[in-house]
């Protein structure tokens, strides 16, 4: 078990990590989720040994590590580049850790077959790292990550150099091997939906801080605040800032959409509406949703889904939907926003309801 | 980032400081001691203050040497900076005439300066030298014994050939980085050779091309061995460049005051020039950011 | 601007080329229409880049023909092809300025300098970089720098077609898709040929009317985007366009029923027994989770829920098979998989197999 207790880092008059308390157990995969230098890096640093923090603590199974330097812990490291030993073969580079040990042959060479056999490596063992593609690399400094048998394995976003189709297979088979090891595994992304793919729990950064740490899926649907919705969706969330009145949100430019029955009760302010990209819908969902004009400003397609960029008022909403739908710079189209799909949040940012579809779950 | 300070990195320096103490800056002291003092042998010193720096600096023979010096380094780098563009640019980019080329280069880079100084010295013999009888066979009068200019003329074709390599292969490094999609762009865009060479090449080759003229500048102000074995510095004083004199001065008459004085004030005027160069050089680098 | 028509096109790196794996590139015979944006998409090493030089003119193909509006290319160089070209790190004249970049082109050709002057000002305005103009190359951002490319291309108003090679590598993420935007609407307002290629599906598909998909040498289809998702004509395609991508399962295939894992798979026509190694794709987005006795039992063994839909990865005997289920709809405790046969597709050596008239 890891424990942060109000783990924080001053640099000079920059504050980079700000009092995070967390509780990561054994076996469990933990997101670090958050944009580049929301400290994520920095937070990994800590909790490897790298750096000190300034305040707070940290804790192995409810004892202090502060100060115990990074050599002494029992931690891995998987980085965005490939770090491999570029002169050794596959074999001998998964091999180095344990050979740091002075682990008998034997064993060395079972655990390196092990894992080369978890990892899809076992026909590359002779190869150098060089002559691998990039996939096979990261497989490598992975596999070399495992077999050192750390109980804190940190990865840093180690699929972020690979190509879509790597990232798409590594993705799928991370969580298999977590769950082979036992170690507890702290993996920082950019990318929300690798965080949803590789569930376990997530904690959301921003700026420093963790706005949220809880199951990954509880944390998408129920975030607590407008910062921690933002943070976990992408495309981004859209929103729009509304006055209720009554049983309406009325923005400025005169838009409006009904009040959920369920959040009827709110008093009457100012708040944010919000809904994630793929409830905005291209076509009409039927119900109660509110039809809104829109200008289309690009239209990105993945292949299995299409993100479509518009104008709505003064806003700049996406809607993602599934398959390929094509729309010209300029078209005029209708969009659809189901009041049933809506968080909405106070005027502090805090999540004042969450959409009526999710509140069973 | 942050980083991680630590103050141990400084005793890694520490045995380059002491070997930099002890090459370098004890010397120096010795040199500045000696510079203000003045000695008639038995290892008596007496005071002497700035009396050789003064004489040092009025001297019409430190005046010559500094320019003859000025003038070499000016004519070397006027033939060998253009010279080695030109063969750099003729240089095949691939295939198993860049190593023949290279090597070819390389090879006046490899032998020791003195012996460079020798080959030459014969080389420009009239009686025996091929360049010499070839050229007086021509019904040139050539003597590099005998007249400052021809004397002049060798000790700087000796330089270009000994040199110039150093330039075609700064060059060339600078024109092998040039991505192939400058050229096939400028092939789209319609370029003329020489806008090819004026708005890709040059610019690319400006970097080292700083670093070559640095190199070459500092060298041939320092120059000594070369002449010194092909004309010892003449006829009269006409090759004495301000190294030769000095170990003239040191070596030959035993003023030691004077000459540490001189070498003071030539040890400054390198630094000052290096100074400049650097200047020049970082604000370049900067400007292209 | 004008159409492409590559005639019977292939190209080997080595001399005497004689079975189909000595190509680099493998025949490929399209006409491209002239005012099209086509992409040319596939991973590296996949011939695009062969292809890519052989309509700019540095290469000369092995076998085949070339020819721009009509007239026959193929062994001209690539300054008399009126072509432009925008490469994977920004080409620039570090010396000039932004006007003298854009300008160079003209006035390499003589062009009197009024006219220099009128194009170069609508070309910046089309790119966007009228405020820069007087501003020195070297100090722009990459993005500007990979415009100034482009504008060196559009300011020759009779260029044939615009090629770009892989053009947003340096380019950061956030300003990827506004730089694409743009390309697209250039495209869009002004008609040029466009040919576009990257090892990207998105930017290929978001950017191109047209993609051509490339493999392995091999030219293995050219579509719309709709097309190549909802039928790929080789199974690469299925694989590399759609995340996750196409379920590829062995199968044998006989009338209007395929076996697969030792099931039978019903199939919307009827096929005649095709030749090679046959295989059955399904995307999973067209495998159905269902109770009951319809379709062929599976085995769930892991599920991700990415919030808009939820991937169901489960074995089917000793095959592995994923399933996209949509938000809302329900997963059954022990289901079996239907496939949907307007999403089922019969592959033989990887290449589409048309069903029986």
């Amino acid at each position: 078990m890891l424990e942060l207790v109000d783990v924080t880092k001053v640099v000079g008059a920059d504050t980079h990590i700000e009092g995070v308390s967390m509780t990561l157990s054994k076996g469990s995969i933990n997101v670090l989720l958050g944009p580049t230098l929301s400290g994520k890096t920095s937070l990994m640093r800590l909790i490897a040994g790298l750096d000190r923090p300034t305040r707070g603590d940290i804790r192995i199974d409810g004892a202090s590590v502060v100060g115990v330097p990074v050599q002494k812990r029992n931690v891995a490291m998987v980085y965005q580049q490939f770090i491999n030993y570029p002169t050794l073969s596959v074999y001998e580079n998964i091999a180095s850790p344990m050979r740091v040990k002075g682990a008998d042959k034997a064993t060395v060479d079972r655990e390196v077959r092990k894992a080369a056999e978890l990892l899809r490596l076992t026909d590359h063992l002779k190869k150098t790292p060089l002559e691998l593609s990039g996939g096979q690399q990261q497989r490598t400094a992975l596999a070399r990550a495992i077999v050192k048998g750390a109980g804190l394995v940190l990865l840093d976003e180690p699929l972020a150099n690979l190509d879509y189709k790597l990232r798409e297979e590594l993705r799928a088979e991370l969580p298999k091997i977590f769950a082979a090891t036992g170690a507890i595994f702290v993996y920082a992304t950019t990318e929300p939906t690798e965080a949803l793919l590789l569930g376990g729990n997530t904690a959301t950064l921003s700026l420093g801080r963790v706005t949220q740490f809880g199951r990954t899926i509880d944390v998408f649907n129920r975030p607590v605040d407008l910062i921690t919705a933002e943070t976990f969706s992408d495309p981004p969330l859209n929103t729009l800032a509304v006055e209720k009145r009554g049983a309406l949100f009325g923005h400025a430019h005169g838009l409006t959409v009904p009040v959920p029955a369920d959040d009827l009760g709110l008093p009457d302010g100012r708040y944010t509406i919000g809904f994630r990209p793929h409830h905005l819908f291209l076509d009409a969902p039927g119900g109660a949703a509110v039809s809104l004009p829109a200008r289309v400003a690009v239209t990105e397609i993945t292949g299995s889904e299409s993100f479509v960029h518009v104008d709505v008022a003064d806003a700049r909403w996406v809607a993602l939907a599934h398959g390929v739908r094509n729309f010209d710079v300029d078209d005029r189209i209708t969009v659809h926003v189901d009041p049933d799909r809506l968080f909405v949040f106070d005027a502090a940012g805090r999540l004042a309801a969450a959409p009526r579809a999710l509140q069973a779950a | 980032m942050d980083k991680t300070w630590n103050n141990k990195a400084w005793f890694m320096v520490l045995p380059v400081l002491v070997l930099v103490a002890f090459s370098a800056v004890i010397p120096l002291m010795t040199v500045v001691n000696y510079s203000v003092q003045d000695t008639f042998g038995n290892n008596e010193f007496f005071w002497a203050g700035t009396e050789w720096f003064k004489e040092t600096l009025t001297s019409d023979r430190f005046h010559q040497a500094l320019w003859r010096n000025l003038m070499f380094s000016a004519i070397i780098l006027a033939i060998e900076i253009p010279l080695g563009i030109a063969i750099a640019l003729t240089m095949p980019k691939k295939g198993i005439g860049v190593p023949v080329c290279l090597v070819l280069m390389a090879l006046p880079l490899l032998i020791p300066w003195n012996v460079v100084g020798t080959i030459w010295q014969v080389f420009g013999r009239v009686d025996i030298g091929l360049l010499g009888r070839s050229v007086t066979a021509l019904g040139i009068d050539y003597n590099y014994t005998q007249d400052p200019i021809d004397a002049w003329v060798t000790v700087i074709l000796m330089d270009v050939w000994h040199w110039t390599s150093l330039v075609v292969l700064l060059c060339y490094a600078g024109l092998v980085s040039i991505p192939d999609a400058y050229y096939q762009a400028a092939r789209i865009d319609g370029a003329s050779k020489w806008s090819v060479f004026r708005h890709i090449q040059l610019p690319k080759m400006q970097r080292v091309l700083l670093i070559a003229v640095l190199l070459r500048f500092m060298d041939s102000f320092m120059i000594y061995t070369e002449p010194f074995v092909v004309t010892g510095g003449g006829p009269g004083n006409s090759t004495t460049f301000l190294s030769i004199d000095l170990v003239k001065m040191a070596v030959g008459q035993f003023d030691l005051g004077p000459a540490a004085a001189m070498s003071i004030i030539y040890f400054l005027i390198i630094l000052l020039l290096s100074w400049v160069f650097y200047t020049v050089m970082t604000q370049a680098g900067e400007e292209r950011r | 601007m004008a159409r492409i028509d590559l005639d019977h096109i292939a190209h080997a790196y080595r001399p005497n080329p004689t079975k189909p794996s000595d190509f680099a590139l493998k025949e490929v015979h399209h006409t491209w229409d002239d005012g099209g944006a086509y992409a040319l998409l596939g991973p590296s090493g996949c011939g695009k880049t062969t292809l890519l030089n052989v309509i700019s003119g540095l290469l000369v193909p092995s076998k085949g023909r070339i020819l721009f509006g009509g007239t026959d290319v193929t062994r001209m160089p690539t300054e008399a092809r009126n072509i432009a070209q925008v490469f994977q790190f920004p080409v620039i004249y570090d010396t000039m300025t932004v006007y003298d970049n854009l300008a160079f082109p003209l006035r390499n050709r003589h062009v009197p300098e009024a006219r220099v002057d009128a194009a170069v000002r609508e070309t910046a305005e089309m790119i966007g970089l009228t405020d820069k103009l007087t501003q020195r190359a070297r100090g722009l951002t990459a993005d500007q720098k990979q415009k100034i490319s482009l504008g060196r291309g559009l300011v020759r108003q009779d260029v044939n077609a615009i090629l770009f090679d892989e053009p947003l590598t340096v380019i950061d993420p956030h300003m990827k898709w506004q730089l694409r935007s743009q390309l697209k609407l250039l495209h869009k307002r002004f008609g040029f040929t466009m040919i576009y290629v990257t090892h990207d599906q998105t930017e290929a598909l978001t950017f191109a009317d047209k993609v051509v998909v490339m493999y392995d040498g091999e030219v293995v289809q050219i579509g719309t985007p709709g097309e190549l998702f909802e039928r790929p004509r080789h199974t690469f395609v299925g694989y590399f366009i759609g995340s996750p991508g196409m379920n590829v399962l062995p199968a044998e295939v006989a009338g209007r029923e395929a076996r697969v894992g030792g099931h039978a798979v019903p199939l919307p026509r009827a096929y005649r027994r095709p030749a090679g190694k046959v295989e059955l794709g399904v995307r999973p987005e067209f495998v159905r989770l269902v109770d009951g006795r319809e379709g062929v039992p599976i085995v769930v063994t892991g599920i991700e829920d990415v919030g808009r839909y939820r991937i169901v990865r489960a074995q089917l005997g000793d095959l592995e098979l994923n399933a996209v289920v949509k938000e809302g709809v329900a997963i059954p405790s022990a289901p079996r998989a239907v496939f949907e046969p307007a999403g089922v597709n019969i592959y033989a050596d990887s290449h589409i197999v048309e069903p029986e008239a």
